[in-house]
């Protein structure tokens, strides 16, 4: 790790990434500070700067490779689990730092939840998928309490009425929209502050895709909220901010709605406009 | 316009090819636009009634042009789904073909006023009104290289020419009353003369549109009317 430094002193860096940082009032909910990352000799990222701000969705974009996922994975340290990666440089929750040794992964993993692009409930009923992390962070002193939680959480993910008379029925045997909609649920079960969304609608239909679209947006009233994606018009229609990030550095950080009408970077208008490499 | 504004090429080449189609149809309808803007100002000066017939049955080429563009337009909306300066081309294409219409109708509504103009005996023509007719004529023209070349600085060159076409209008009005008054048996024909300037008039203010939305389509902003208004 760099020595951590305050973000005030970073953000009045000239520095371009930096730049479109300083300009933002935001509440500041994550902070990223010289991310650097290694797969082994490979370098991943490079030299990131980036403040997604409380209660806003955030998208990252760009093209396969560009280590979009990769950075998201730095949140909650979900590169912990690949021995040969590296990261130096400083990300913070609330102004404490993530990778400080004091940090317990798993409880930084109950703050910062993760949806994946495949829906992956456990091979268990739908709901003991939901009351799984409340179980292990004895978020419930009983039953009743632990059965709330649940309704709750099904009812966060916009699946309550679809399956509140089958729930002890396998998690695995809803559709793929309704799956993906369960793993928000068993998201949200723990009260994370953040929620990091890899690629949550690729491998959904389009009707599914616009209800995981419209819980996104819901979800923001409670959740600060990170997304990648391939599919621009979603980053378009559910963020509020979009980096783009191309061969491992970040390239343009904004308001959504500039970066798709008129980006400041060339590269990043040749990127949504399809005219890249 | 007839060029792509960015050099580099779409990985889906059709896209580029639709970008192009869509552009060649804008400049085709401001060619047939400009040319009767031209020759209504010729009809007016010269008493040609044959060419006032000619601007009149352009009119149904420039209307089939504006529908077209309309509708490959929303197409290009609907199937490329286009961002960024693409989706600003698009979008101002759209509004330039409506204002392009609109330039073609008043050189129509010209037109059909020099038909009966040209039945009237000989009457003294105000110098004025040819000298505004050449200024719009020339804006049309030039702010179609703009859009062709791209070019902001001539889009506001004309943009900023808009102000003499207005100080033109205001001088022609006050000749035309003044006229009137002094022989009421010219009213007819002055009022006849009145609504061809109004005419012009508006087609300054259309090419005006034009050049502002030249500007949001390579600029991506909205260029600042008060700060660049001529005194």
């Amino acid at each position: 790790m760099v020595a951590a430094q305050p973000v005030s002193t970073l953000a009045s860096s000239t520095d371009k990434a930096t730049e479109a940082i300083a300009g933002n009032a935001r509440s500041v909910k994550v902070a990223a500070r010289g991310v650097n990352l290694w797969y082994g000799d490979m370098q991943a990222l490079f030299d990131v700067n980036i403040d997604i701000a409380a209660n806003e969705v955030t998208s990252f974009i760009g093209a396969s490779g560009c280590g979009k996922s990769t950075f998201l994975r730095c949140f909650n340290r979900m590169n912990d689990t690949i021995p040969i990666c590296r990261i130096k440089g400083d990300i913070r929750l609330d102004g404490n730092d993530i990778n400080d040794k004091s940090i317990d992964v798993v409880q930084l993993r109950a703050r910062v939840g993760m949806v994946f692009q495949k829906p992956n409930p456990f091979p268990k009923t739908i709901y003991d998928n939901v009351a799984y992390g409340p179980r292990i962070h004895g978020l419930a002193g009983n039953k009743s309490e632990l059965d709330e939680i649940v309704e709750n959480s099904l009812k966060g993910a916009g699946l309550w009425e679809e399956v509140r008379d089958r729930l002890g029925q396998p998690g695995n045997g809803l559709s793929g929209g309704q799956q993906q909609r369960l793993c928000i649920a068993r998201a949200i079960a723990v009260s994370p502050e953040v929620i990091l969304m890899d690629e949550p609608c690729s491998a959904l239909d389009p009707i599914a895709t616009a209800r995981i679209e419209e819980l996104i947006d819901e979800l923001r009233e409670d959740f600060t909220i990170v997304i990648v994606t391939h599919n621009m018009q979603q980053a378009g229609r559910v963020s509020q901010r979009t980096a783009f990030f191309h061969l491992g550095k970040l390239i343009e950080f904004g308001p959504t709605e500039k970066l798709f009408t008129n980006p400041n970077q060339s590269m990043t208008q040749d990127y949504i406009t399809g005219r890249f490499g | 316009m007839g060029e792509l504004p960015i050099a580099k090429q779409h990985t889906v080449r059709s896209f580029d090819g639709d970008l192009k189609a869509l552009a060649d149809r804008i400049v085709h309808m401001g060619a047939i636009a400009e040319q009767q803007v031209a020759n209504a100002v010729d009809a007016i000066s010269h008493r040609r009634h044959d060419i006032a017939v000619k601007v009149i049955e352009d009119d149904i080429l420039v209307d089939g042009l504006e529908e077209e563009i309309d509708q490959y337009a929303i197409r290009l909306l609907a199937i490329r789904q286009p961002l960024g300066m693409d989706l600003r081309i698009v979008a101002m294409a759209l509004k330039l073909s409506n204002d392009l219409e609109r330039i073609s109708d008043y050189a129509v509504s010209i037109a059909k006023r020099a038909q009966r103009l040209a039945e009237e005996p000989e009457f003294r023509t105000l110098a004025m009104l040819p000298r505004m007719g050449q200024t719009c004529q020339s804006m049309v023209k030039d702010i179609l290289d703009a859009l062709l070349e791209r070019d902001t600085d001539k889009a506001m060159s004309v943009w900023t020419r808009d102000a003499e076409v207005d100080r033109l209008y205001e001088t022609l009005f006050q000749e035309l009353v003044k006229t009137v008054q002094e022989d009421p048996r010219r009213a007819a024909i002055c009022i006849d003369l009145m609504f061809v300037a109004k005419n012009l008039e508006r087609i300054g203010d259309h090419t005006t549109n034009i050049a502002e939305k030249i500007h949001y389509m390579i600029h991506g902003e909205q260029i600042n009317r008060m700060r660049n208004r001529p005194s």
